[in-house]
């Protein structure tokens, strides 16, 4: 178990390397960026001599890039180019209400999506488990923003339920979490559908039923653990997926969360803010992805004891 | 009244094809301690048979639509669903095939082995741990006590089924049901497996039901023998009559087709030519008609009864109207038929050859005085 | 006996039987066939605006929704806020979703099968190269990276070729390769030690034809099913990009645009957002049904 922990993290250093590298790459080829000298669009003097610290700018690409690699191990992730804070300190200042979105939507989608999953299987064929797959169908096709759209609509606009915008309230936060959830809800719920299924055909089944045991107890002391370990395993592309959705929904919702952040700071043309955040995000995929893992691991002997 | 009394069983699968008849009107005992072979090709309706006594029959698809299973003197049938569950794995228990995907994969052996003796004897959770150490010990796994925490992925093969078995006997059941113990493992294994079974038979006076394919696997190990084909039971017989004196020509084709070390190399080896017969919509008269050698038209019409062989051991008896009072394989010497391969050609051509009702005895010496009639 | 079906026809038979799989089709159908003849069909040119029309509700819409100002018939689905009409820019919509549907998608197929192809029947180092390659790619999500590329390179020379949908097209294929690949990898590796390589390899075939004539067709199967997921995963991502004003440029019409576009002036006129948001919704819901039931129609071993 040691040994596969140990070896997935040593995965995890050439993914962050290739994410700093298509960074640096993407920050010197987009336009507007302050390694392009562009005469019409001057920096302030004290901006450029910030860049000129972080980026060294004038000094070859190689140079450039290790100072960078510098930085982002002392966590310096460089100075908005709008406005006059440092990368970091944003991200610091509202990456709690993502967080707080994000957990909120992950909890959602597990506590609605495992039960329904569960019972969808059990129940095959029947109203409860049609209905479910029709909703999780729509869930997982239907863009998150259509989604979100739409509920505006209904909810905020014609039934006046909620405020439109907005955040601190539970008001304000159920229908951004809700959204937020859905995509990964659907996804979720149909894996461990499927998971399911495929676990209560296997033969140890039927042993069980064998020697005796009430059906209630097959279910739960054998099918559920064999069933839930490969759901385990999407959790952390279902995160994932959580991540990259967030920015929509914060988008449409108002929500002042670094999601927004990003796509103003992609509207503003703010690179560093936009490279910084990138960078987050996919910090935290790879460790949500390696946390997943790790569960995985835990929960399945035929790889603990490996 | 035997241990075990099954009268005209029919287990049917209600598919989007049809229905299929996998057990099709199957009645037989078994008795306290006594070893029952239940034998025939894939697909012949053993397993479901199997499955049937312990009403593991999967129920959307598959239904026991009628028949009686008496053991120890109630129907098993009529019992509710409680009362049923209380006879698996303590009364009546079964061993699977496949050992590799018939345990869970992320139990461990002792919770698996332990769980019928908490259920059905009331055992508390140490109880039944140091029984589960004795048990793993009798069917012979080295170490039990500190395999006891172990997954079954760390175990062989061969001690996978051991586990197994081991689980089969925790509550000291009546009768086990051992549907193909020892396919899914090495032949060196097999002999091994088996000859634990025989003794834990000796030892503990279990009645076993031992199905397989394999005729081999049946002759050192069974009292009594019956051969299934197409969901019924087509020959009846003490294992030492079946193979001295087989009166089916299906039989003779399973005796046929097992390959013997004692066979010059040149021979090959004769299976039984065609296929088995669809269950959905079978052939009207005897299902083994297609492929027999030895048919008339009267097996194309209708189904023969299982009967009692004259010529044969009382308790022997076939479905087959050939060899049935009267019939034109009654004097058959099987061995010499089927022994070389060229005779069974000349015997195919001369039924063949003859009108249907007219009755003609097969060739070479057969003592004068046997009698023949007209056919059935 | 029942007749031996091969199968392709088994899985058309499957196919043909599943409602949902056949109305997505048909509505995959219609979308096409809007998208080939938008320059007919199309009432005005996309990018006109009759600005003295100001924003207008459908025409339809005026009996169930009363409270709305100002209809004119000429403009049967309303106009946006710049007063273009909102059905001709749906019709163009719809052709540059096909376009950016299809056209990555061939992309993708092109570039993942043949390396698929390659590492799985050579093996060896080149196999293992692509492994770690796909492990590293494949930890990244695909909607992240897309943003990035198109936040930042739209603005280049070659982010304006064809009004950004070059940069679209090679962002989507440099994403989604991987699976693909990864794929038909897991197939060859399945189908390489199957008799009929074995013999095709005895009676001296090329590599290159083996892989082509034998490995492919068999291949083929799950490959359709991802192609049949991926193109709306393309269209779902141009969707999204130009909902958050970083995909295609203006005055393009997509639908990701529209909605962009109507989001901005939601709380007074819903239609300029809901319309184009249903048709994406619409469009990807179909393949969906068709994907699921090309999957259940070719994969016998999934029939539950």
């Amino acid at each position: 178990m040691l040994t596969y922990v140990v070896r997935r993290l040593l995965l995890l250093i050439p993914t962050l390397f290739f994410v700093a590298v298509v960074t640096f790459a993407l920050a010197h080829a987009a336009p507007g960026s302050p390694f392009d000298k562009n005469p019409d669009r001057p920096l302030p003097a004290a901006t450029i001599e910030r860049l000129e610290r972080l980026y060294g700018v004038d000094r070859p690409l190689h140079e450039q890039f290790l100072l960078y690699l510098g930085n982002l191990a002392r966590f310096d992730l460089g100075s908005s180019l709008v406005r006059d804070r440092s990368v970091a300190e944003i991200i610091g200042s509202q990456l709690p209400v993502s967080a707080q979105l994000g957990i909120q939507a992950l909890l959602l989608a597990l506590a609605v999506a495992l039960p329904l999953g569960v019972i969808s299987a059990l129940r095959q064929n029947t109203a409860v488990d049609h209905a479910s797959m029709v909703l999780a169908t729509v869930g997982t096709t239907i863009p998150s923003f259509v989604i979100a759209i739409l509920a505006i609509y209904v909810f905020a606009v014609h039934l006046r339920l909620i405020p439109i915008v907005g955040w601190g309230t539970p008001k304000h936060m159920i229908l951004p979490t809700v959204v937020l959830s859905l995509g990964a809800m659907a996804f979720l719920t149909r894996m461990t559908r499927a998971s399911m299924l495929e676990a209560i055909r296997q033969d140890y089944v039927r042993t069980a039923r064998a020697k005796g045991l009430p059906e209630q107890v097959v279910i739960v002391g054998h099918v559920l653990k064999n069933a839930l370990i490969p759901v385990a395993t999407v959790v952390g592309p279902a995160t994932a997926g959580l991540i990259t959705g967030s920015f929509i929904v914060e988008s449409i919702f108002n929500v002042p969360g670094i999601g927004r952040e990003f796509v103003l700071s992609i509207t503003r043309r703010d690179y560093p803010l936009i490279m910084g955040v990138y960078l987050l995000y996919a910090f935290l995929i790879a460790l949500a992805n390696l946390a997943v893992d790790i569960v995985y691991a835990a929960l399945d002997p035929r790889i603990k004891a490996a | 009244m035997a241990l075990l009394e099954v009268r005209d069983l029919y287990t049917q699968f209600f598919t989007r094809d049809g229905v299929v008849r996998a057990v099709d009107g199957v009645t037989f005992e078994v008795g306290a301690g006594e070893t029952l072979g239940l034998v025939g090709e894939s697909g012949c309706g053993k397993s479901v048979t199997a499955l049937s006594l312990m009403r593991l029959i999967p129920s959307p698809p598959g239904k026991i639509t009628q028949g009686e299973i008496m053991f120890d003197g109630q129907d098993v049938l009529k019992m509710d669903e409680d009362d049923v569950r209380g006879i698996r794995g303590n009364n009546i228990a079964m061993i699977f095939q496949d050992p590799m995907t018939s345990l869970n994969p992320v139990l461990t052996i002792s919770r698996q082995v332990s769980e019928a003796l908490e259920l059905h004897l009331k055992m508390d959770r140490s109880e039944a741990r140091k029984r589960t150490v004795e048990l793993l010990e009798l069917v012979g796994i080295p170490s039990a006590r500190k395999r006891l925490d172990d997954y079954p992925h760390q175990f062989s093969g061969g001690m996978r089924q051991r586990v197994m078995i081991a689980m089969a006997l925790s509550c000291n059941p009546k009768l086990i049901l051992a549907d193909e113990p020892t396919t899914a493992l090495d032949v060196t294994i097999q002999a091994q497996i088996l000859d634990l079974l025989k003794t834990l038979a000796r030892e503990f006076r279990t009645a076993f039901i031992l199905i397989t394919h394999d005729l081999g696997v049946v002759a050192g190990m069974t009292q009594r023998i019956h051969v299934m084909y197409a969901g019924r039971i087509v020959e009846k017989a003490d294992t030492a009559e079946l193979f001295a004196n087989p009166k089916m020509p299906y039989t003779w084709g399973l005796l046929r087709s097992i390959p013997r070390l004692d066979e010059r190399r040149k021979e090959k080896l004769v299976p039984i030519e065609g296929l088995p017969p669809d269950l959905i919509s079978p052939p009207p008269g005897c299902k083994f008609e297609p492929r027999c050698a030895y048919r008339r038209d009267v097996c194309r019409e209708q189904e023969p009864p299982l009967r009692k062989i004259p010529s044969a051991k009382p308790d022997h008896e076939a479905r087959c109207w050939g060899t049935q009072e009267g019939g034109w394989l009654v004097g058959t010497d099987w061995r010499r038929e089927i022994g070389d391969v060229s005779v069974l050609e000349e015997i195919k051509q001369e039924t063949a050859a003859v009108p249907a009702g007219a009755a003609t005895i097969a060739p070479s010496d057969l003592p004068p005085d046997v009698s023949h009639k007209e056919g059935v | 006996m029942p007749e031996q079906r091969s199968l392709w026809r088994d899985a058309v038979y499957r196919l043909a039987r599943n409602r949902a799989a056949l109305a997505g089709l048909s509505v995959i159908a219609v979308a096409a066939l809007v998208a080939i003849l938008a320059p007919l069909i199309a009432p005005y040119d996309p990018s006109d605006s009759f600005t003295n029309a100001g924003r207008q509700a459908p025409t339809l819409a005026e009996p169930l929704w009363g409270d709305q100002r100002y209809v004119d018939p000429r403009y049967v689905l309303g106009t946006d806020v710049l007063g273009r009409d909102i059905l001709s820019r749906l019709i163009w919509g719809a052709r540059v979703s096909m376009i950016v549907g299809f056209v990555p998608v061939a992309m993708i197929l092109a570039v993942g099968t043949t390396i698929g192809m390659v590492a799985g029947y050579y093996g060896g180092w080149v196999d293992q190269l692509l492994m770690r390659i796909t492990d590293v790619v494949y930890a990244f999500p695909d909607l992240l990276f897309l943003v990035i590329v198109m936040a930042t390179l739209r603005n280049t020379a070659f982010g304006e070729i064809l009004g950004g949908l070059v940069l679209m097209f090679v962002a989507l294929a440099i994403v989604s390769w991987v699976g693909m690949a990864r794929l038909v990898r897991g197939q060859v590796l399945s189908l390489k030690h199957r008799e009929f390589v074995e013999a095709a390899r005895a009676i001296g075939v090329p590599a290159r034809r083996i892989m082509l004539r034998h490995l492919f067709p068999n291949a083929l199967a799950p490959v359709i099913v991802s192609v049949a997921f991926a193109i709306p995963s393309a269209m779902l991502a141009e969707a999204t990009l130009g909902f958050l004003g970083i995909g295609v440029r203006p005055p393009t019409a997509t639908w990701g645009v529209m909605t962009n576009e109507g989001f901005q002036v939601f709380s007074t006129s819903p239609w300029p957002v809901l319309l184009p948001a249903f048709c994406i919704g619409i469009v990807m819901l179909s393949f969906t049904f068709l994907g699921d039931g090309l999957r259940d129609a070719l994969d016998p071993r999934m029939k539950v």
